[in-house]
């Protein structure tokens, strides 16, 4: 039975995931339609260059505003559905947000008008400025909002403040350049411009595929494909190092990954398995109905180390004592200590009990000795307190480990794809081979679910948590009977597919007409 | 008064200027009404819809703006307001997304939806929008039902959200409250209002003006009559003051009005805002005067910002509670840390340059006016 919580979830993962339809292509097409006008002057304005820009522009701003529609539902989200999120995080998670506004979206929304409607009322030059600004400001938009998903998946730069019951930032560079922000924003930015390199060469093999517009076909392709073969090894580069960051600061997550239960050194990495849906925390089924391994692999990609320990959900839920790993029972029970230590200091404040309101602000002070061992041994632990069971650490494995291998698999598909690619261009043979054409074409829905299955593994990855270890989601909710979610929940829905087969037949339509020569 | 302070009413002011540029912008809006009447024939319609096509996203990234500097500059109010009133927003959210594909949609061969209804999704968006934009400010004088207990964190079972609605119609409870709606209709035409000056500075032609007269006659009256009414009653209302010493809220009668008295430079300006706005209408309605749009548009923005610097200063709960007054909001009990505040404040002196290239950009394209007509972009 669905629940408050389940349909909040639902509701803010279907936002989510139409927005990021819509927002992958634009991040990277931006780019595309800069090059294209860059060339256009550069070859002393040829009108075919300049057909193929406006051409990829009209796309990119049909999804510009379906994007921003979806947008602005996303950010006020955090405050409808998740309340005590809101606050609880506000401090820290609001401050990206606003400055993303005065940074990237006044920026992108001033220089989209002009990059659309000003082709015939401002100088060339200016238009190109701001076409580039326009990129800019998309990517720029999504640095903030990435930057605060860093965040709470590895939340750093803040403390707790006992008097307002919240994480407050402390270190807004902390915040900003941690290491997690920084490979999850180069990951997304390319994720994005691997999907518009996609779009853009599939859609120039079906004019190949037509035999039409033969000459633009071929101008976007070999600036897609450049693009492309660019984009799809630095999305595989920047995809092991967050690989790498999950197995250090979100081991849950990456046991997820693979589907380890029991830890072990040298770990084999699983290529492929179907999973034995019997098997659980608490029985000796086995995991996998059929698997192919790599031997080591998994060690080695985790840690870049082949004998390494990976843990599995038995040593993370009930720890491993060898290995040094705490289980989640532990946790919890320190969680609830930490927890219990903003209760006696509520009700210090309350009964004016100086001592007991000075001793626990002292706990909690990371100035001093005591405050950091409590910090590091209590607080650090402070979500878990609310959980009920230790195996609510567990995200739903199947999920995550089918996606994760629909990402990867077909990541490294696209990497080959451009190659091959950018070798039948050198050779000239690009319009002969009707499969390839096809091959292209039928690329596309593959791009957009293997980075749909990137935000699964990542955000389904890190369940039960909105704030990794700091905040479960069932303490993030809003005071709201499920009742009112479900019936926004469909009104969305329904809206967003209504708008997404609009969006689907007005691009087609408009490929159809093809490009147009002023 | 200490820099924390100094910080939180920088930022409420800096929140009340963004409403009021935001009302100013909303004349995007205004003119969506205005389609039926102004633009009931097709020319026309195209002729200000492209217009107001090239403005829409500044409209809709303001608002997006003002939901984020409140998420980080007050987030306590983010989440009880945003967490309670939850239909009012979703309603809002709702009109702003059809909105957005209505502009870039219309007149796009295949929409699946027709022109018509997109036409009519901007017109709902224009008539919602404002509406509810403005009974949502409304609240801020005439409070909403809901308890705050920061204390319910540490429950690990039970209640633990610390902002609780009380009025099982979260939020649609406002629109009984006769102020909020009647400030939401004085915003409602005052968006019309503004449009029409707009439309007389960039895309007037003797039809569109023609035209504009009777909406222009009726949008001006009804601003005015919903404004005196909204602002009259809540100068004579009670608000609810937060008493730093005792550290206690009351209930103060005429609350409004005393803040006027006890803020002269805030009411002054404020008075300035109503008259510039009156004297742009007169000058509209008389002369249909290309220079009206100057006096409304600055007039509105200084209107709104010093209503909401009443609402907020002055030790005001600039969200009065009225499940439990002392759940009420005001700018130093609901704010970001005193680093958060420092951090956005520096960011902020990124304004101006914002401004600055949002008027570079405008005044590039504005060098071909709209006269000329912008749809042969929308078509195909």
């Amino acid at each position: 039975m669905f629940e408050l919580i389940d349909w909040s979830r639902a509701q803010f993962a279907l936002t989510a995931m139409y927005h990021w339809i819509f927002v992958s292509l634009t991040l990277g097409l931006g780019f595309i339609c800069a090059i294209m006008e860059t060339i256009y002057l550069r070859k002393g304005k040829d009108p075919k260059w300049k057909s193929a820009t406006k051409f990829w522009m009209k796309l990119f701003a049909i999804n510009f505003a379906v994007g921003v529609a979806t947008g602005i539902i996303l950010e006020f989200q955090f405050g409808t559905n998740w309340s005590n999120y809101s606050y609880f995080v506000g401090d820290i998670f609001g401050a990206p947000l606003a400055i993303e506004g005065m940074f990237a979206f006044f920026m992108e929304s001033t220089f989209v008008a002009v990059m659309y409607f000003g082709w015939d009322k401002v100088s060339d030059r200016f238009h190109l400025t701001a076409t580039w600004l326009t990129a800019f400001g998309v990517v720029l938009s999504a640095i903030w909002i990435l930057i605060a998903n860093a965040w709470m998946q590895y939340p750093v730069g803040m403390e707790f403040n006992l008097q307002t019951a919240r994480s407050e930032m402390v270190d807004f560079f902390a915040l900003v350049f941690s290491e997690v922000a920084i490979v999850k924003f180069w990951h997304s930015i390319m994720t994005g411009s691997l999907t518009a390199a996609v779009f853009v060469t599939g859609i120039s093999a079906w004019f190949l595929l037509k035999r039409r517009d033969v000459d633009f076909a071929n101008k976007s392709i070999k600036v897609a494909s450049i693009v492309g073969i660019i984009a799809s090894i630095a999305v595989a580069y920047t995809g092991d190092k967050s690989a790498v960051q999950v197995a250090s600061h979100q081991p849950v997550k990456f046991a997820a990954f693979e589907a380890i239960y029991e830890g072990a050194e040298s770990a084999d990495l699983t290529l492929f398995g179907f999973l034995n849906s019997d098997k659980t925390l608490h029985n000796d089924e086995e995991v996998f109905n059929g698997e192919w391994k790599v031997e080591s692999l998994l060690s080695f990609l985790a840690f870049h180390d082949m004998g390494s320990f990976v843990p599995g959900f038995e040593d993370l839920v009930y720890g491993n004592e060898e290995r040094g790993i705490m289980g989640a029972d532990e946790k919890m029970e320190r969680g609830q200590f930490a927890i219990e230590q903003v209760r006696r200091y509520n009700q210090a404040v309350k009964s004016n009990d100086l001592e007991t309101k000075n001793e626990i602000i002292g706990l909690f002070d990371r100035s001093t000795e005591e405050g950091m061992a409590f910090h590091d041994e209590y607080f650090s632990y402070f979500g878990y307190g609310y959980l009920t069971s230790p195996d609510e650490i567990i995200p739903p494995i199947g999920l995550v480990f089918y996606s994760f291998r629909v990402m990867v698999g077909l990541g490294l598909y696209f990497i080959f794809m451009f190659i091959a690619v950018l070798w039948l261009q050198y050779k000239n043979i690009l319009g002969k081979y009707k499969v390839v054409h096809y091959i292209l074409i039928i690329s596309i829905p593959f791009v957009y679910i293997s980075s749909q299955a990137g935000w699964i593994v990542s955000e389904v990855g890190r369940q039960p948590w909105t704030v990794q270890d700091l905040l479960p989601v069932s303490a993030s909710l809003s005071s709201i009977n499920s009742v009112n979610v479900i019936t926004t929940f469909f009104i969305f829905a329904t809206l967003f597919t209504i708008l997404l087969i609009a969006e689907l037949k007005i691009m087609f339509k408009q490929i159809k007409i093809g490009p147009q020569e002023d | 008064m200490e820099i924390y302070s100094l910080l939180q009413h920088y930022w409420w002011f800096i929140i009340s200027l963004l409403t009021g540029i935001l009302v100013f912008m909303l004349f995007v809006q205004g003119g969506q009404t205005l389609i039926y009447s102004i633009g009931k024939e097709q020319p026309e319609r195209d002729r200000i819809l492209g217009a107001l096509g090239h403005k829409w996203e500044i409209t809709f990234t303001t608002l997006v703006t003002f939901g984020g500097a409140f998420f980080a500059s007050f987030p306590l109010f983010y989440s009880t307001s945003f967490g309670g009133a939850f239909y009012v927003w979703m309603l809002i959210l709702l009109v702003f997304v059809i909105q957005a594909v209505g502009y870039e949609f219309r007149k796009k061969p295949s929409n699946l939806l027709g022109e018509r209804t997109y036409d009519f999704f901007l017109f709902l968006n224009g008539f919602l929008g404002t509406l509810l934009l403005g009974c949502a400010v409304g609240t801020m004088f005439t409070g909403g039902e809901f308890v705050v207990n920061r204390n319910n964190i540490v429950n690990t079972v039970g209640q633990n959200v610390i902002s609780v609605w009380q009025n099982p119609l979260l939020g649609l409870e406002a629109l009984f409250d006769y102020r909020n709606v009647a400030l939401g209709l004085a915003v409602f035409f005052l968006s019309r209002v503004l449009a029409i000056h707009y439309f007389f500075n960039s895309v007037s032609t003797k039809k569109i003006r023609a035209k504009a007269k009777r909406p222009l006659l009726i949008s001006s009256i009804g601003f005015v009559v919903s404004f005196l009414t909204f602002l009259i009653s809540i100068l004579f209302s009670s608000g609810v003051t937060y008493d730093p010493l005792l550290e206690t809220f009351l209930r103060e009668d005429f609350k409004y009005f005393i803040n006027m008295l006890e803020l002269p430079i805030v009411s002054s300006l404020l008075i300035v805002g109503v008259v510039a706005v009156l004297y742009a209408i007169f000058i509209g309605l008389t002369k249909r005067s290309d220079n009206a749009i100057w006096f409304s548009g600055a007039g509105t923005i200084v209107t709104v910002t010093m209503l909401l610097l009443l609402a907020g200063y002055n030790n005001t709960a600039y969200y009065p509670s009225l499940s439990d007054i002392n759940s009420s909001l005001t700018i130093s009990n609901s704010s970001s840390s005193e680093f958060t505040l420092t951090v956005m404040s520096c960011v902020s002196l990124i304004i101006p340059v914002v401004i600055w290239y949002i008027w570079y950009a405008w005044k590039k394209m504005g060098r071909y006016n709209n006269k000329s007509s912008d749809q042969s972009n929308y078509k195909k």
